[in-house]
Order: structure tokens, then sequence, then C-alpha cells
């Protein structure tokens, strides 16, 4: 009996410890608030993924204590301190989706979370069944949108289209033949079959393309591929997953595969994060497409780097994902604000519609749960970041196409979440 | 004495019984489901138990199995909640015809053999080719192994075929006209999974303590000497092995209706092999040890998942190591090899005498 | 005939990898019949130490000799993997040979505990262990035979752990001090850059190679031929191969076969080591680059004949020369008119993720024909 009230007390003490750790947000500040709401985050801190996942938490975090220092979130005049709950994904999908059958049972407002599109899949079926709201900030494949989902990232017409005719009108190795990479799993493949639709109108030349298992750097046999494939130089469209472009990298230059020589790489997963792991010398002269780059030269993206780093640790970095995740949060305090109740369908309904002065430049949340961003082209440099060129960096926000508009099925239709509005695929 | 012995553990089964029926309205309908699930792994468990625990076999890729069960119902589940064409997903990948291998699980009766004939029919081909070439023990274990990466991979590269990495979701098919994922539909999963795991764990008992069961332990014990004595271990071998791929193949089922999804993932080395470790603390060839090994491991896992992200892994190691040097027995063998009075004994607490206590006592003291 | 040198070598280059992962792994497991699934790990420690090496090689002192960093590191990942291998041996391995299935429930936790120590302890923790542990070891050996026989040695013993601890504790706090990035934990992967003279494409008659892939299978052949060396040719190679063909017979001679263990265990494990520098060449170092090799290199080990040294290096080139085949779709450049119906198949298989199943599915079905192998172990027991 004695042992295990003792066992029992142990585990209050540990939980405590851990709530206390992971519900820090706004112990700081001296601010006082009428009460409090908690949200939840959900991403992987352990696996494969909480590499990446890890600095989406952070942010997140971020801007949770950013807007708790600027008064927290006010709602019919009183304000609300947000507190926050994280729950490990693990890297693993179905223990996204458990996680988040949990988290919407227990009540949670609204969940912010997930990193690849194979957990995102994994947990739209329990959403939409539970009737959650989950928001999703990483830029993916499309030919998706979910009533209960708010997609922060970019969809393919605000990244990879822009970057595929980019790389076939006006790069280096225009009018050049293509070679497809990616890692084998949906957003590659899905990514790229839109690729080769596109490249199909355009009128370009897609000489072959491989994917390799998650997990697997044995890169040799694609590199044999390319060479075969592209014996005078061409364009090669990476969407390779995190460490599978440093063996990818790493093996091309000593194969030759080099910008000297006529190859070119576009990649739709590399962003400063990436380079700096990787090493700037193994990517120096190819390209990027992001909406974000930490080398816009603006007060709102030098400021939103600066907090990063001095929140963080001054050797970290931003990247695209995370001014996603930074903007998801603000996103929903401004609809919560705007609807004046933290009641679900409420604040989806006023979530159309609110705009944002993001790191990026101002964003919009449109009727169809993507937000119009403005599309960016770098080159990377030997410093590690992007050279942003200025010329093919979009006139404004681009306005996103969840369903895409060079894949056959797809052509025509919209979707359109607002009140009367056609819902999931509608003929426009 | 032995009669009391005998009400205590009914006792145990008549509050074991008590709880399960009761857990429902207890508890929250997602931790029912978590439930559900550990219930639901008992099955698997039981299976690595009679073929590892009884004949000696290591499987580490018993997830193949579990896995082929899981895919059987999701796939039927998501052609059963269609009203015209092909599931959703192939329309990310362009393809417009289902594929052949999916006609047959528009049928609920083939799907409900499939479940568990397809796994038991794989594992005894498997079984067979290798038992054959009288290939055993760790040989056996890592070409196992072996077969999981090549399923696994063929299963995580297939997009057009079976939605590769994303696995087959099923909340929001449709089963008896509502949703998978809805909490009355997930209660009788929960129940189903608990009948199911004492229906099998009376006729795995039953089984072992016939004369199939002896020879069982026979094989493990010494395999040439049974094979002189005129059995053939091959189809015995075969046999069990089919039967715990079946026993995967309905664990897999079940726990994938209560897991919302059945992906690639399943078929993961770490994955399989944890089987294994649900069965080893439990108590090899306890049957009981093994349900209850999977049933309070993943319980503790969920549990620990949730307050230290990646402490599992630590806990999990720990009690492979644990288990093989100072447990071997398991939790349940070591219970009923009197562990606990013994470990009572070595802190002082006098042990309860049944023979002449001063002859008991002269023993102690050496005399 | 250029086709012909393509493939061979570029199956040469990936089963060279195969090659090195699998060599450690063919001896602990075909000499002393141990399964190891930590080998993977071992690899890891390997890859990790190959990556301090290189941060120990920026730091102003050593700064001049960075180029050399990687011969240096083949070294201290030997010697490292080698230290984690002994005491994987003398803590847990020992206590279960006879066993090997449970020897095998051990080193995966083993494994789980050393991918979950990467991620979650600074790095510079490591070396301090490995330090403490070499110098307890060494220091006790030198002193054994002058000082350990009198009343004291439980004080003697008790002083030179005290004495080690210290000593890895200082390193510990000197490197976390000097090297941030090894001073807090951190669970994403690092990259190892190779000195400039080792990247990059050669010229070799007209041809260009990698030079990483040369440098590997240049690795490759050095500890292959090492092995074969001191297997053969040392004393306690010759100790090795006795106790391995006789156990009993050999501890009736005099042998300590609990020395020969440890040692032929750590030399398995070293190797894993020198792995883990090729590995960190190719790709970046992770906590789960280990779970990458295991599996492959039991089939490389399994597939040639366990024990049998030839049978690994022929299995690896031969899995090396199928991916390449396979994989790259090289069938279709050498049959370019074959039948369409075939053609599919081939077409279907020619991705890496498929080339994997189908090289798994050939060598289980290959497995059936030679269930041990292509050289198998001769012996007359009713259980071989």
């Amino acid at each position: 009996m004695g042992i295990s009230r003792r066992i029992l007390a142990g585990l209050a003490t540990a939980t405590l410890a851990v709530s206390v750790t992971s519900c820090g947000g706004g112990s700081k500040s001296t601010l006082s608030y009428d009460d409090e709401i908690t949200v939840g985050i959900l991403h992987s801190l352990s696996g494969t993924m909480a590499i990446s996942e890890k600095t989406l938490v952070d942010t997140e975090i971020m801007a949770i204590e950013e807007i708790n220092a600027a008064g927290g979130v006010v709602v019919d005049g009183k304000s609300y301190e947000i507190k926050y709950k994280v729950e490990d994904g693990a890297s693993n999908w179905p223990l996204f989706a458990e996680k988040s059958s949990q988290m919407i049972d227990a009540g949670y407002p609204v969940i912010f979370g997930g990193w690849t599109s194979a957990s995102r899949k994994a947990m739209l079926p329990v959403y939409e069944e539970k009737d959650g709201f989950l928001y999703y900030p990483i830029q993916y494949e499309g030919r998706e949108c979910s009533p209960n989902i708010m997609y922060t990232g970019a969809t393919p017409n605000q990244q990879s289209e822009p970057a595929t005719e980019f790389m076939f009108k006006s790069s280096p190795a225009a009018g050049k033949p293509f070679f497809l990479v990616g890692s084998d799993y949906v957003f590659p493949r899905t990514s790229n079959t839109i690729t080769k639709e596109q490249l199909k109108t355009l009128g370009g030349e897609v000489v072959g393309e491989d994917y390799l298992p998650l997990g697997n750097t044995e890169v040799a046999p694609i590199i044999t591929k390319i060479k075969k494939a592209l014996p005078d130089g061409g364009v090669i469209i990476n969407t390779l997953n995190g460490d599978q472009n440093v063996a990818f990298f790493k093996q091309i230059q000593d194969v030759g595969i080099t910008p000297e020589n006529g190859y070119y790489v576009m990649s739709y997963s590399i962003a400063e994060e990436e380079i700096s792991t990787i090493g700037p010398e193994f990517l120096e002269g190819h390209y990027g497409a992001w909406n974000y780059m930490m080398s816009i030269d603006t007060p709102a993206s030098k400021t939103f780097a600066e907090n990063f780093k001095e929140r963080w640790g001054s050797d970290r970095v931003v990247a695209d994902p995370q001014e996603s995740a930074y903007n998801m949060v603000y996103l929903w305090k401004k609809a919560v604000e705007k609807a004046g109740t933290f009641d679900d369908e409420a604040v989806r309904a006023a979530l159309i519609g609110v705009t944002f002065d993001a790191p990026q430049g101002p964003i919009e949340v449109m009727p169809n749960h993507h937000i119009s961003q403005t599309v960016r082209i770098g080159e990377i440099n030997a410093d590690g970041g992007f050279t942003i060129l200025d010329d093919f960096t979009s006139d404004g926000p681009v306005i996103p196409q969840t369903w895409n508009q060079f894949y056959p099925e797809d052509i025509g239709y919209g979707c359109d979440w607002s009140e009367g509005g056609g819902g999931r695929k509608y003929k426009m | 004495m032995k009669l009391s012995k005998k009400y205590i553990s009914y006792l145990w089964w008549a509050i074991a019984l008590a709880l399960f029926i009761a857990m429902p309205s207890l508890v929250s309908d997602s931790r029912l489901k978590i439930l559900g699930k550990c219930l639901s792994l008992g099955i698997v468990a039981l299976g690595i138990d009679l073929s590892w625990g009884f004949t000696g076999l290591l499987s580490l890729g018993q997830g193949i199995f579990f896995s082929l069960g899981g895919y059987a119902i999701a796939m039927f589940l998501q052609l059963n909640s269609l009203k015209e064409g092909i599931p959703e997903f192939f329309g990310l990948y362009g393809v417009r015809e289902l594929p052949f291998f999916w006609e047959p699980f528009k049928s609920p009766l083939f799907t409900l053999i499939a479940i568990w004939l397809i796994p038991g029919l794989i594992a005894g081909l498997i079984g067979y080719l290798v038992f054959r070439n009288r290939i055993k023990g760790v040989y056996f274990s890592i070409l196992t192994q072996a077969a999981l990466l090549v399923f696994f991979n063929f299963f995580n590269g297939q997009q057009k075929l079976i939605n590769g990495t994303n696995g087959l979701p099923t909340p929001n098919t449709i089963l008896f006209g509502t949703m998978v994922g809805d909490p009355l539909i997930q209660k009788y999963f929960y129940y189903l999974s608990g009948i199911l795991v004492i229906l099998f764990y009376l006729f795995s008992k039953w089984l072992v303590s016939k004369r199939f069961g002896s020879i069982l332990i026979g094989i493990r014990d010494d395999e040439p000497r049974i094979r002189f004595s005129g059995y053939n271990p091959v189809l015995f071998k075969t046999l069990i092995f089919a039967f715990a791929g079946c026993l995967a193949g309905i664990s897999g089922a079940l726990f994938t209706v209560q897991a919302d999804l059945i992906s690639p993932q399943y078929m993961r080395v770490p994955f399989s092999i944890e089987m294994v470790i649900w069965v080893a603390v439990g108590g090899r060839g306890t049957l009981l040890g093994a349900i209850l090994g999977a049933f309070f491991i993943r319980l503790g896992e969920s549990f620990v998942q949730g307050l230290i992200p990646g402490g599992w892994i630590f806990i999990q190691g720990g009690l492979f190591i644990l288990v093989v040097t100072i447990l071997p027995e398991g939790v349940i063998g070591w219970i009923n090899n009197g562990g606990p009075r013994n470990l009572l004994t070595r802190f002082g607490v006098k042990r309860f005498i049944a023979t002449y206590p001063s002859l008991e006592a002269n023993k102690k003291e050496g005399i | 005939m250029d086709l012909f040198f393509d493939i061979i070598f570029e199956g040469i280059s990936i089963g060279s990898v195969l090659l090195i992962a699998a060599l450690g792994l063919a001896i602990v497991f075909g000499l002393m019949g141990v399964i190891n699934l930590a080998h993977g790990e071992l690899i890891m420690v390997g890859s990790y130490s190959t990556f301090v090496t290189q941060l120990l090689f920026k730091q102003p002192f050593l700064k001049p000799f960075y180029g050399s960093y990687i011969i240096v590191s083949i070294f201290i990942a030997f010697i490292f993997s080698a230290c984690v291998g002994i005491l994987l041996e003398r803590l847990i391995i020992r206590k279960l040979y006879g066993n090997p299935l449970e020897t095998l429930l051990a080193t995966w936790g083993v494994s789980l505990l050393l991918q979950q120590f990467v991620r979650g302890v600074p790095l510079a923790v490591g070396p301090g262990i490995i330090i403490t542990f070499i110098s307890g070891i060494s220091i006790k050996n030198l002193l054994k035979d002058k000082f350990l026989n009198f009343a004291y040695k439980k004080y003697i013993d008790l002083s030179i752990w005290a004495f080690s601890v210290t000593l890895g504790i200082l390193s510990t706090n000197f490197i976390a001090s000097n090297i941030s990035r090894l001073s807090r934990a951190d669970s994403r992967n690092v990259d190892v850059t190779a000195p400039k003279w080792m990247r990059g494409p050669i010229d070799i008659f007209g041809e260009t190679y990698p030079k990483t892939r040369l440098w590997i299978i240049f690795i490759t052949l050095i500890s292959v031929v090492a092995v074969l060396i001191f297997l053969n040719l040392s004393e306690w190679g010759l100790r090795i191969r006795a106790v391995t063909q006789n156990r009993s017979m050999s501890e009736c001679l005099g042998l300590s076969s609990k020395k020969v263990d440890t040692l032929t265990f750590a030399i398995g494990s070293g190797l894993a080591g020198v792995a883990g520098v090729a590995v960190s060449l190719l790709g970046s170092v992770g906590p789960n680059v280990g779970q990458n090799y295991i599996v492959p290199c039991f089939m490389v080990v399994v597939l040639g004949g366990v024990g049998n040294l030839l049978g690994t290096v022929l299995a690896s080139f031969g899995i090396g020369i199928m991916t390449d085949l396979i994989g790259a779709g090289r069938l279709m450049t050498i049959w370019p008119n074959m039948p369409e119906s075939l053609a599919n198949i081939v077409n279907f298989f020619a991705t890496t993720s498929m080339a994997r199943v189908m090289i798994f599915t050939l060598i289980i079905i290959f497995l059936q024909f030679k269930p041990s192998g292509l050289f198998p172990q001769k012996g007359r027991m009713v259980e071989s």
C-alpha cells in the first residue's frame, strides 16, 4: 500500500513537472488576464521528424508568448492568456490520429500541428469525424480541401508551379530536360505528377523520375539514372526528405552533377535550416522556392528572425515552415477576436477573410481555407542563405488553388467553405 | 489450500470481467479506444507466445500478418463507404480503375475470411519454406525480418495500389450505416476485442493442454528427438506458425478499426520486435502473460508517451535488457514459480511453513 | 564494354558500403554466433565519433592538420566502437552465450538505448565515458603485476577509477566548453564533410569516378585485408580461430576463452566503427543511421554463409551489382528490345524502393536452395 502510494505521488510529481515545463507560456510576464485558454500543439518531439518539427513548436511557442505579452486574446472585452499543451506525435502517423482524437475529446478549441503529408492524411478523417479544427503549417501537394483544416503552407501554385516555370523558362538551364527525384511518399509523388502535367502544357520534357524509400540513403542508382538521362545537363526537381538531401547533394557533387556542368537542382524542401546542415558548399548555385526566406529585407522579416534568435539562441535560423507556423497562431487569434467567442463554428466562419501582416508580407485567409502568399525564387549562396531573385518574385500575394489547375481531374474545380459556398470540390 | 488458490484465481477473473464490462461507462471515448486497441494486441501476442514460447520459433515478422489483416478490413471499409467510383486517394496518383485485388473486398463475407486466411496462408507458406530446409533458431528470426522488409518496402512504395506511406484511414468509412469512428461502433469493437481475446485464450489453452501442445514443447526443447520419435516437426511448426499468422491478422483488423489507420508503419522492424517484448515481459509459455504483457505495456506506452517525449524508448530498451538478464521467465512465469514469495523471504519476511516448523527452521540454520 | 565496367564499378561501390558495414557482423555473428542487433548502433557510434573528430580538428590548435582528420577519425571510430563493444560484451552478452534469441532481444534493447542516448545526451559526454573507460582499464593493466597483489587492492582499484572518472569529466568539460555544438543535447542529424582532397570527381582512363566512393572502396579493401591477415597470421587470430572451432578443447589447452571472446567482439565492433566513417562520408548521420543497415547486414552475412569471410565479400558485391542492375534500370539498357510484358515487370522494379523488394525476395528464394548460404560451414551434427 505504502509503495503504491509513493509511486502514485512520484507519478503525480512527474506529471506536474512536465506540465509545468510544457505550459510555461506567459509565466514570465507580469500582465494580468481575466481568464485563460489552452490550445493544443501536436508535433513530433521524438523520432525521425523531431529534427524538423521541434522548430515549429519553438516558433508556435514564441508566437503565443508574443500574443500573451501584448495582452493575450481579447474576447468580449475579456482578456485571455493563451496556455498550450504540447503533445508528441513521435513521427508515427497513426499516433498523430490517436493524439488528435484525444485532444479533440479533451476540448481544446484549436490544435496546431503536423508536418508530413502522411501525418495530415492520418489526422484528416479524425478531425472530420469529430468536427475538430487543425492548423497545418507546411507547404504541401494540394488536391485536398477540408472544412476542418486550415492550411497555412503553400499550395503547388504558390511554390512548385512558379518554380517549374522559372526553371523551364528563365533559369540557366532553360529549355533543358527535367529529372524528378523525391522521397517515396505522398508529397513528392503528387507534386511530381503535377510538375509532369505542367511541363506537358509548357512543352518541356521529363526524362525520368525516381523515388528513394524513406530512411534509405543509398542514392547511387538514382545518380546513375540521372547521368544516363541527362548527359548534357538539365533541371533536377528535388523533393527528397530531410536527411536524404545530404546524401543526394554530397554524392551528385562527387560525380560532377553541379551548376558549373549545367545541372541545376530546384528543391522544394530545402530551407535555411537544411542548408546549414547540408553545408552551403554543396548547394551553392542551386535553387529553392518559398514564400518566406530569411533574407527578405523588410523590418517585419528582420524582427521575426531576431526575436526567434533572442528567444531560442543566436545560432538558430528561421525558414518558411516556421513562418507559416508563426502566422497560423496569429490567424487563429485574429479569427477568435473577430468572432468574439472561442466557439469553433463561429471562429471557423470568422476565419475567412482574416488578414495579417506576416514576416513575408500581407497574407489573407481565402474561402478555401488556404492563404494568399507571395512567391519567391532564391539562389542558394555561399553564406547559407538565399539570394532572392527579385525579377521572379510574384507581384503581391498569389491566390491559393487547392484543386490543381494542371491536373486533368481538377481543372475548373474550386473549394469554398464560406457561407453559401460550393464546399469541398465544386465546378467553378 | 489448493481450493482457496483456485477461488482466488476465480476472483481475479471475476474482477477482470466486471471491469471489462463496466469500462465504457467509466472512461472517456478516446481512452476506451486505447483500451480496446491494447486488448486487440493481446491476440497477436497470443500467437507469438504459441510459436515462440511453446515451439521456440521467434518470428520478428509478425507485423506482416498483423498489417495484412488490417489492410483487409480497411480495404473493405473503404469500398463499403463508396456510393460510386473508387476510393478518393486513387485520384491523387491518377489511378482511374480499381486495382484487381481490391475487387473481392467488396464482399463482407470474403473480407471476414480474408482477415485471418490470407495472413495465415502467407505465414504457412513462409513457415513451410523455411522449416522444410531445417532453417531454425536465429536464422528463422532473421529471415522473417527480411520478409518483413520486403513487405514494408512493397506496401510503402506502392502508392498507386494501396496508398503507400499514407495507409488507409478508417474513421470516416461506413459500417452498418454508421461512421466507424462513431463512439457507439467503437464500443462494439472494444467488446469484440475483449471477447475474442478471451475466446482465443481459452482455445489456445485447450490446444496446448493436448498432445499437440506437448509436441510443440518437444520441438522447442529437442527437435531431433521429436523427429526420431516419428513425428514430422515441419508439419507442426508450419501449423502453429500459420495459426499465429491468423491470430495476427485478426488482431490487426481489430486494431486498425480502433486505431483509425492502417499504414506500412506497422510493418516496420521495431513494431514487430516490440511485440516480442510484450510476450517476454508477460512470460513466454504462459499464454495469459502474453495477453497481459501486450495490454499493460501498450497502456504504459501511451501513458509515458504523453508525459515525456521519447522517454518510452528508454523504458522499452531497458525492458528488453532487464527481461532477458533478470527475469527470463517473465512476470507471470515468475509469479507461477513462487517469485513473490521468494522475494519476501529475501527481505526477511518469514515463509509460511507447511511442514514441521522445526524442520524448516533447522534447514535455514544449516543444521 | 563501357556499360559492363559501369555496372561493375557501381555494384562494387554500393557493395563496398554493405561489405564494410557487414564485416564486423561477419566476425561477431560468423565466428562467435552472437546475434548483435546493436551492430547498426555501433556503426552510428563510429559516425558520431567521426563528427566529433571533425569538430576537434576545427579547433585552432589542430586546424593546420584539418585535411587529415578523416584518417585520424578512422582510428578514433575504431577505438570508440570497440570500447562500446567491450562494455556491451562484458555487461550483457557474456551472460547470454548459448542463448542466441535472448542475445537478440537484449542487444535490440541496447540499440534503442544507444539511439536515445545520442538524441538526449550532449555528445561531449560520449568521449568522456570512453576516456574514463580506457584510462581505467589501461592503468589497471599497467599496474597489475607490481602493485595490485597486496592488501589494499580494493582501495587502489577505487582510486584508479576515481581518477579515471575525473579525467573523463574533465575531458567532457573541455570538449563542451570549446565546441558549443557538443555541449547540449540535440536530436538533429549531424553532417561530416569530407576534406577537399576526398571530394569531387576524378578522371581515370577517361572515365570520371567519384573520389569519395573510391576512398570507401579503398578503406573497405584495407579492412578486409587487415582482418584476413589478423585472423590467419597473428597469434591472437590463431587463438580466435581455435576458440571458435572448439571452445572446450581450447580451454583445456590453457586459452582464456573469455579474453578471446572479448577481443573478437571488440574487433567486430571496431570494424563497425570504421564502417561508420564510411557511412558518414555518404550521407547525414543521425540516431537512426544504424537501423537502415542492420537488416541488410544480416542478409549479407547469411547469404555469404555464416563464418565465411569470402562469402561475405562475394555476397555484398553480388547484392551491390544486383541493386545497380535492377534499381538503376540497367536491364533495359542491356536488353533494349525485350518483350513488352517482361519490360513492364522490369520497369515496375526499376526504382530504388522496388529494387529492395526484389533483391530481398531473391535472397530469400536463394536461401531455399542453399539454406546455409554461398559457402556453407561443414559439419556432421544433426543440428548444424
